[in-house]
């Protein structure tokens, strides 16, 4: 129960740092944020390597496990890109 | 002593991501806030390899490389005007990738020691269930996003009397799910219940949707894609991804908010309000219209723009449509070369998601610095020659400010009407998407320039040079 509790004041807290700290992100960056964002919640790519390389729920299990790596590596790597690649865009002129 | 090591590499990742999106804060320092959040995962995921419960690296190896290879070739190819797509699809993604991890945890609890008795299983129980909920309910809603943004699909609202009353039945019938899970877990029918049903809602969620509050249930599945990864977080009892998932879910909210506020319209009105199904119609429109539209040929336009000292360009969803962006650079340097100033004015809503008319600005090498937000441009139009309005509508539409029958009345537009002249350039008389006429274009200084927009300004940027 301590456990619980610990996760979710550090959701609740993170939340709120989430808030402070996209509140400062302007307008002009607001569509790579959103696909930098995509990149990290491309983060459930941890606990799919972990689903798809435990043999404990049988074949099945494992291979939903297969299948959230492979959303998820296309969010990590897609999402990094393609935010890398708009990135540039804006930084040019400088 | 391995675990204690992991868990420190997770908050060393955790530390990146908020470092990556604190970079994100200036352009001048967000390449390398992204290379930071890469680096962070890149952390997380190499840690995570070494983890001892993992029994073979076959499935993990063959997913890594098919996701990374896919991932990487949308990245390469995708053109900037199709980013709300992609966007669209990744939150889909990263909430399917939730909803099979969670899965996979319930099937993997089940087939080893089971759930524990007591509150602790129940808690677990109920948090794999919401993470499905939310999981597949992105994934549906975000196809059906995508397939909209691709035109694969009409972009009307689609629907039927009483939706938001079935919607309701739908998300009590998954939570009811959840609890018979909770009580009985070993039957595997409540959870695979509670997934379909939540897979339905997020098509009926999106469905009645319209093209034009597409940013706003873009922002919004974004935010489903962070909090599915942040219970999933819960479940496994990861620490890096309920942070991760919580700043995701953060962002998607604000971006949400901030598109509600540009709006002037409430999240609950976007989502269950259909508006523009049953407004204004055709006849309201030809009676504004009537007598008092003037059109101008690209050469007139471009005898107007010799003589402009300031010229402000507002961009709209249709320069994007006609991949106008680089003509649009081309003729604000030949208005420069003639001595005029060229700023470009954006609205919050412009395009199919937050920021999308920067990014094809930039894409254009036109300097963030020219392009300003409506509170700082509006002032602005007061002293401005020329306004030229590109493919947008209901973001200029002056009902919104006047008239307060109208339904758009309070959405802060852009006052373009405040220019000196203004040259809209648009391909009929037809609506926007709030089904609206716009007395904008029957104004005695508006001045209407019909056809293609990229073929219009590439038109008016060679008479402009050859005047």
């Amino acid at each position: 129960m301590e456990i619980l509790i610990m996760q979710v004041s550090l959701f609740v807290l993170a939340l709120m740092l989430g808030v402070e700290l996209i509140t400062k992100v302007p307008p002009t960056l607001h569509t790579p944020l959103m696909s930098g964002t995509n990149a990290i919640s491309g983060i459930a790519l941890v606990g799919a390597i972990l689903a798809a390389g435990n043999a404990d729920g049988g074949e099945i299990a494992r291979w939903l496990g297969f299948v959230a790596v492979v959303l998820a590596s296309i969010n990590v790597v897609g999402g990094y890109m393609v935010t890398n690649r708009m990135l540039a865009m804006f930084k040019r002129k400088d | 002593m391995l675990d204690i090591g992991m868990n420190l590499a997770y908050l060393a990742a955790a530390i990146l991501f908020i470092l990556g999106i604190k970079g994100l804060t200036r352009p001048k320092t967000a390449v390398r806030g992204n290379m930071l959040s890469a680096t962070g995962m890149f952390l997380a995921v190499a840690v995570t390899l070494l983890d001892n419960s993992i029994v073979s690296f076959d499935l993990i190896i063959a997913g890594a490389l098919l996701g990374g290879g896919i991932g990487a070739v949308l990245a390469k190819k995708v053109q900037m005007t199709a980013m709300p797509q992609l966007v669209a699809i990744l939150n889909g993604f990263g909430g399917g990738a939730s909803l099979g991890l969670a899965a996979a945890s319930y099937l993997q609890t089940m087939g080893g020691a089971g759930f524990a008795a007591g509150a602790l299983g129940t808690i677990t129980l109920i948090t794999i269930a919401l993470t499905v909920i939310i999981g597949s309910l992105t994934v549906t809603g975000s196809l059906i996003a995508f397939a909209k943004l691709q035109e694969i699909m009409p972009g009307q609202p689609i629907g039927f009397p009483g939706m938001t009353g079935f919607n309701g039945l739908l998300l009590i019938g998954a939570l009811a799910s959840s609890v018979m899970l909770a009580i009985d877990p070993t039957n595997a029918m409540y959870f695979w219940l509670a997934i379909g049903l939540a897979a339905i809602l997020g098509l009926t969620l999106v469905l009645p949707i319209g093209g034009a509050d597409m940013p706003v249930v873009i922002a919004l599945l974004n935010s489903y894609s962070g909090i599915a990864a942040a219970f999933a977080g819960f479940v496994m009892g990861n620490t890096v991804l309920i942070v991760s998932g919580s700043l995701v879910g953060a962002s998607g909210l604000i971006l949400t908010k901030i598109m509600c506020v540009a709006m002037n319209r409430s999240l609950p009105n976007v989502l269950f309000g259909r508006m523009g199904a049953d407004t204004g119609g055709e006849g309201a429109g030809d009676e504004i219209y009537e007598g008092k539209i003037t059109s101008a040929s690209p050469e007139e336009i471009g005898m107007l723009l010799e003589t402009a000292q300031k010229v402000i360009i507002v961009p709209g969803f249709g320069m994007a449509l006609s991949q106008a962006q680089h003509a649009v650079r081309e003729l604000a340097d030949a208005i420069e070369r003639n001595g005029g100033e060229v700023l470009y004015a954006i609205h919050p809503v412009a395009g199919r998601m937050p920021g999308h008319m920067n990014v094809l600005l930039a894409e254009a090498e036109v300097p963030y610095e020219k392009l300003v937000e409506m509170e700082r441009i509006n002032p602005q139009f007061d002293d401005c020659d020329v306004a030229i309005v590109l493919g947008a509508n209901d973001v200029t539409n002056p009902m919104a400010r006047e008239d307060k029958g109208s339904p758009i009345y309070g959405m802060p537009i852009l006052n373009v009407d405040k220019a000196r002249t203004v040259v809209v350039i648009k391909r009929s008389l037809s609506a926007g998407f709030a089904g609206l006429p716009n007395p904008l274009f029957a104004l005695d200084n508006t001045l209407m320039v019909f056809g293609d927009g990229k073929k219009a300004v590439v038109d008016i940027t060679t008479a402009l040079e050859n005047g």
